[in-house]
């Protein structure tokens, strides 16, 4: 095994640069260490400036998400051996405006996804002293699966539904919604309706299934999406049979 | 339409290039699925002219014989025919994404709903197949 791997990194800065570019870093390849690892490694000895969001460094966070050989990839949990013998080219997440280097402007996901109401909502809240809203481990486990998102993006920048029309709602969003319709607790589901069954929401999903395969946490976004369109569209069915009941 | 968005326009933006569809093959794959639509709305463009014509009389019937023999729509419906088989496979497949049924609390295995649709069209191909060929 070459005790160097060569990492190609995106560059940008606001201020200079009219558009990104490509610096290229010798970086020591060894077998224990992530891309994450060797973005560290510049930024500590090489070039203080690189800029790049990372936390926990174990796959929880969501902040490491970035391009590798233009897959969307937690940079923590990808091997630089996997890559061997190089070059890897690290670039920030597809389909997101470029703030600086390698991180991007994600306002646009945090306003859509406060949109989608991803709370619990009671049309009551019974009083503390009753104490907590109980579920089985049945009913826990129908949305257990959608409520594994960390936010990290991955699947935004995956699809290219999102990279072409920016007002879609996007998968995790419309899966976190989802997580909330299909939780015991919830009874917000028809507030959600109205936000999740336009176009930009549920219909613009033309079920590439790329949101799923890139998912480091298997949340199945595009099933979660098409779970959802088969109930709007049982309640569009509902409100037309029955304009002024069923509520 | 919103008359504006949220959408920041700082930053740097790329651009997504026209043909985005041809760098992966999920991608790719994805825009078959999609073009399969066309193909499949030419076989029932085939059927409608193949029942006017039968019901026109003998002649017609002739006539539309005549135009199915012809090599290039020959080689039109074999290409049809391969997006439709990929249209019926990939929707089968897609069928257990968009049905989440769960019976005695567990989620029932995607074999179990698209497996029926596949067992279906076999039948349905069988019966087909004896209709045309028992002479």
């Amino acid at each position: 095994m070459p005790d160097k791997i060569a990492l190609e990194v995106a560059r940008y800065t606001p201020e200079r640069d009219k558009e990104p570019k490509f610096e290229t870093f010798e970086v020591p390849l060894r077998k224990e260490w992530v891309v994450l690892d060797a973005l560290n490694y510049v930024k500590d000895k090489v070039d203080g400036s690189l800029s790049f969001r990372w936390s926990c460094r174990m796959g929880v966070c969501g902040s490491c998400g970035m391009m590798v050989n233009d897959e969307p990839k937690l940079t923590c949990a990808t091997f630089l051996t996997d890559y061997a013998p190089g070059p890897v080219r690290v670039e920030p997440l597809k389909n997101f405006p470029v703030m600086r280097d390698l991180i991007v402007e994600i306002t646009d996901f945090l306003t859509k996804l406060s949109k989608v109401k991803p709370w619990i909502i009671r049309k009551e809240e019974k009083p503390l002293s009753e104490g907590e809203y109980l579920q089985t481990p049945d009913q826990l486990d129908t949305y257990k699966q959608f409520s594994m998102c960390i936010n990290c993006l991955l699947c935004y920048a995956a699809c290219p539904v999102y990279g072409l029309d920016p007002l879609f709602a996007g998968p995790a969003a419309l899966a976190l919604a989802q997580r909330y319709n299909m939780d015991s607790r919830d009874q917000g589901s028809d507030e959600r309706l109205d936000i999740l069954s336009q176009h930009d929401g549920i219909w613009g999903c033309t079920f590439v299934g790329e949101c799923t395969q890139v998912c480091p946490k298997h949340v199945d976004p595009a099933g979660a999406i098409q779970q959802y369109k088969l109930t709007g569209t049982q309640e569009w069915v509902k409100s037309f049979l029955m304009p002024f009941g069923g509520k | 339409m919103p008359t504006f968005t949220a959408y920041p326009t700082k930053g740097y933006r790329v651009r997504v290039s026209t043909y985005w569809w041809l760098g992966r093959w999920a991608y790719l794959k994805f825009i078959l699925r999609e073009i399969s639509s066309v193909f499949v709305a030419w076989f029932v463009l085939l059927i409608i002219l193949q029942i006017r014509a039968l019901g026109k009389g003998p002649e017609a019937w002739a006539a539309m014989e005549e135009f199915m023999k012809n090599p290039l729509v020959i080689g039109l419906n074999l290409i049809s025919f391969l997006f439709v088989v990929f249209h019926a496979v990939t929707w089968f497949n897609l069928a257990p994404k968009a049905m989440a049924v769960r019976m005695g609390g567990k989620r029932v295995p995607n074999i179990m709903i698209s497996g029926p649709n596949y067992i279906a069209w076999i039948v349905v191909s069988a019966v087909v197949a004896w209709l045309l060929l028992r002479g």
